[in-house]
């Protein structure tokens, strides 16, 4: 397991990158007029952008509603972006037609939240792994069984029981199973979209074990997305934090953790309970609520609850910058070019 | 600290040993062994099974062998007219003086094949349609729910009637009627399924493998709306059989003197208190094979449900 964050070189070279996301941008109508026209939008997620090299790990963390499974969900074709770029592979799946499209769905694969919910109650297990290489036609017809026992042990499944149906497997099981399926057609990204948030905790470990297993198998690459930092800190290499639809902080994970940047990222490292006691840290308690993504307010995201907040900050957005080497933020604490009043505010911090 | 530490400790509480993967792979029953296990395990369902194969044997016989009844059941007896049942007509006999127990067995000919063939043309357009406007949504389920709507708004029997005007008079020609006349329903059952279907994860995990829409919503979506349309289906026989004794009633159906058992409950009607037994057999007889129907749908629905398979 490389435990090292920083991997990652100064500059990603660009044969690095598996999958490059640029100003991903996706509004739901909220509400609309009398012909259908919306009036007002959800900004599921918005300008988001970010990079994963081959062979990475990437966590994106963030709470209920920030609009992390909507990113998951564009990149696997299943909602199409507003606006902004999906370049997977050194082409922009964006650009493509649909029949053009569908030739890469198979590169990039989704592992399911929810294992009760994504098997098919009436196909046995070992059609639910045999259907996605019938499917995209990537295995002759008579070796199909051949390698649906060869993934259901690597998933650690015994194959005799590819005959059962999904309700006689156990939660676990069952991930292990949606696991499989998605290898079945050689993926080079794999999506997992809090694939261990609906199971139990002594089973959850147990599949984060094997999809790192997997990953070093297959030479896969993650896009790891989940509610809490503690389970991306086990599994990612780089980890990006959203909230309200935006991107505040990506950092290589070690950094990230040492010395978080965005107060968001400070607040939510500060919800994880310490496990040794004498460390005391110091517990920020974040005022109010999450806005409603419906028209957000104007400026940072975060600026309502901020507890470290400028002026600037409720009326002009922030970029997201370098701040260190590799890890960049999205707050206005660390723009070089603020007011020099502003200035003053930030250093009485 | 790293993970693989941390995770060891869990390593023991694995869900698969190595023991267990050297088992010879569970047998695979075919789906067809699945449904007769459905009806053999169900004891209404499978005495309900060999009801209907009976109807079916009394049908073929009285066709081929019509020498097998007790009676000329076309035979007319005034001097025998409205007799109750007796050694010699069990059921009794109707006005023209006809054995009303030959006539309900000769009456399954018409009677399983008015219903068979009507629910399956219902059945079979009705599906496709509702599958169409449920998955695909939008356009098309706007402008096939609307037609299904309008058909809805004027009652079945008088759009039999139009349907019947156009084609023509025959037995036939009445069971496309009543078949046409029930697609809404089958439609908007299919479709109100499958929309609650459609959002479930494993239809999302299919698009995501690349399944083509045809695979998606027969290999997903389609099985799993199936209970409800086993259901609707059997109830739909006993409506069609009905359906075409209002039609025949209306003189567009069967035409005397042949028999079929809503044509004669029909006729029986206007006796009923005198002579009810005109009403009571080819009603019993109905009542039977819809009830046969039923159960039997319960029990192929079971023996297609994985969850209430034995093992």
């Amino acid at each position: 397991m490389s435990d090292n964050g920083n991997i990652a070189s100064p500059e990603l070279r660009n044969d690095d990158v598996l999958l490059d996301v640029q100003h991903l941008t996706k509004l739901f109508a909220a509400e609309t007029n009398f012909f259908g026209k919306a009036t007002s939008y959800v900004h599921a997620v918005d300008d988001v952008s970010f990079q994963i090299k081959r062979g990475e790990a990437f966590g994106l963390v963030g709470e209920s509603g920030c609009g992390k499974t909507t990113v998951g969900k564009m990149l696997v074709n299943l909602l199409r972006p507003t606006s902004g770029k999906i370049i997977f592979d050194g082409k922009d799946l964006t650009a493509m037609k649909d029949s053009e499209r569908k030739s890469y769905c198979k590169d990039i694969q989704l592992i399911f939240q929810d294992p009760y919910a994504s098997l098919n109650p009436r196909m046995r297990i070992g059609d639910i792994i045999a259907e996605p290489m019938i499917a995209n036609n990537i295995v002759p017809k008579d070796k199909v069984e051949a390698r649906v026992n060869e993934l259901l042990e690597c998933v650690g499944l015994a194959n005799y029981m590819r005959n059962r149906y999904p309700h006689e497997f156990s939660g676990g099981q069952r991930q292990r199973v949606g696991i499989a399926r998605a290898l079945a057609v050689n993926p080079k990204l794999i999506v997992c979209d809090e694939p261990v948030s609906a199971l139990d905790v002594s089973i959850q470990a147990q599949v984060l074990n094997l999809l790192d297993d997997l990953k070093e198998e297959f030479g896969l690459t993650y896009l790891f997305i989940a509610h809490g930092l503690n389970v991306v800190k086990h599994v990612s290499d780089r980890v990006g934090v959203m909230y309200l639809g935006r991107i505040m902080e990506i950092a290589p994970k070690r950094s990230l953790y040492a010395d978080p940047l965005s107060p968001y990222t400070q607040a939510l490292l500060s919800a994880i309970p310490a496990v040794d006691s004498k460390s005391k840290r110091e517990r920020i308690i974040l005022q109010g609520d999450v806005p409603s993504p419906i028209d957000p307010p104007p400026g940072c995201r975060f600026a309502g609850r901020c507890f470290k907040r400028l002026g600037v900050c409720g009326n002009s957005v922030p970029e997201l910058r370098e701040v260190k080497e590799n890890h960049r933020c999205a707050c206005h604490l660390y723009d070089p070019e603020l007011p020099p009043t502003e200035e003053m505010t930030r250093a009485a911090r | 600290m790293s993970k693989k530490t941390v995770l060891a400790t869990q390593g023991a509480a694995g869900e698969v040993t190595n023991s267990q993967a050297q088992q010879p792979v569970e047998k695979r029953e075919s789906i067809w062994k699945d449904v007769l296990d459905g009806i053999v395990s169900n004891k209404a369902a499978l005495v309900s099974a060999i009801f209907i194969l009976l109807l079916a044997l009394i049908a073929i016989v009285t066709k081929l062998v019509p020498g097998i009844l007790p009676y000329d059941p076309y035979e007319q007896n005034l001097a025998e007219s409205v007799q109750g049942p007796s050694a010699a007509h069990w059921f009794g006999t109707d006005i023209q003086g006809r054995d009303i127990f030959s006539r309900v067995l000769v009456g399954t000919q018409i009677t399983l094949v008015v219903g068979l063939a009507a629910v399956a043309i219902s059945l079979t357009v009705g599906v496709l349609l509702g599958a169409i406007a449920g998955y695909k949504g939008g356009k098309w389920d706007t402008v096939i729910m609307r037609i299904m709507d309008m058909m809805l708004a004027i009652p079945s029997i008088l759009l039999a009637i139009a349907i019947m005007a156009a084609l023509g008079q025959g037995i036939e020609k009445a069971v496309v009627a009543i078949g046409l006349v029930a697609i809404p329903e089958y439609a908007r059952i299919v479709r109100s399924e499958i929309l609650a279907i459609k959002e479930n994860d494993y239809v999302a995990a299919a698009r995501v493998i690349g399944d083509s829409n045809f695979a998606i919503v027969f290999r997903h979506v389609l099985p799993n709306a199936l209970p409800s349309i086993i259901v609707r289906a059997t109830l739909g026989i006993s409506s069609a059989i009905l359906d075409c004794a209002a039609l025949g009633f209306l003189g567009l159906g069967v035409q005397p003197p042949d028999a079929e058992w809503g044509d004669m409950l029909g006729r029986g009607r206007n006796e009923l208190f005198r002579a009810p037994w005109l009403m009571i057999f080819p009603g019993l007889a109905i009542t039977l094979t819809v009830l046969a129907f039923n159960l039997l749908g319960d029990g192929i629905r079971d023996g297609l449900d994985p969850k209430s398979r034995k093992r």
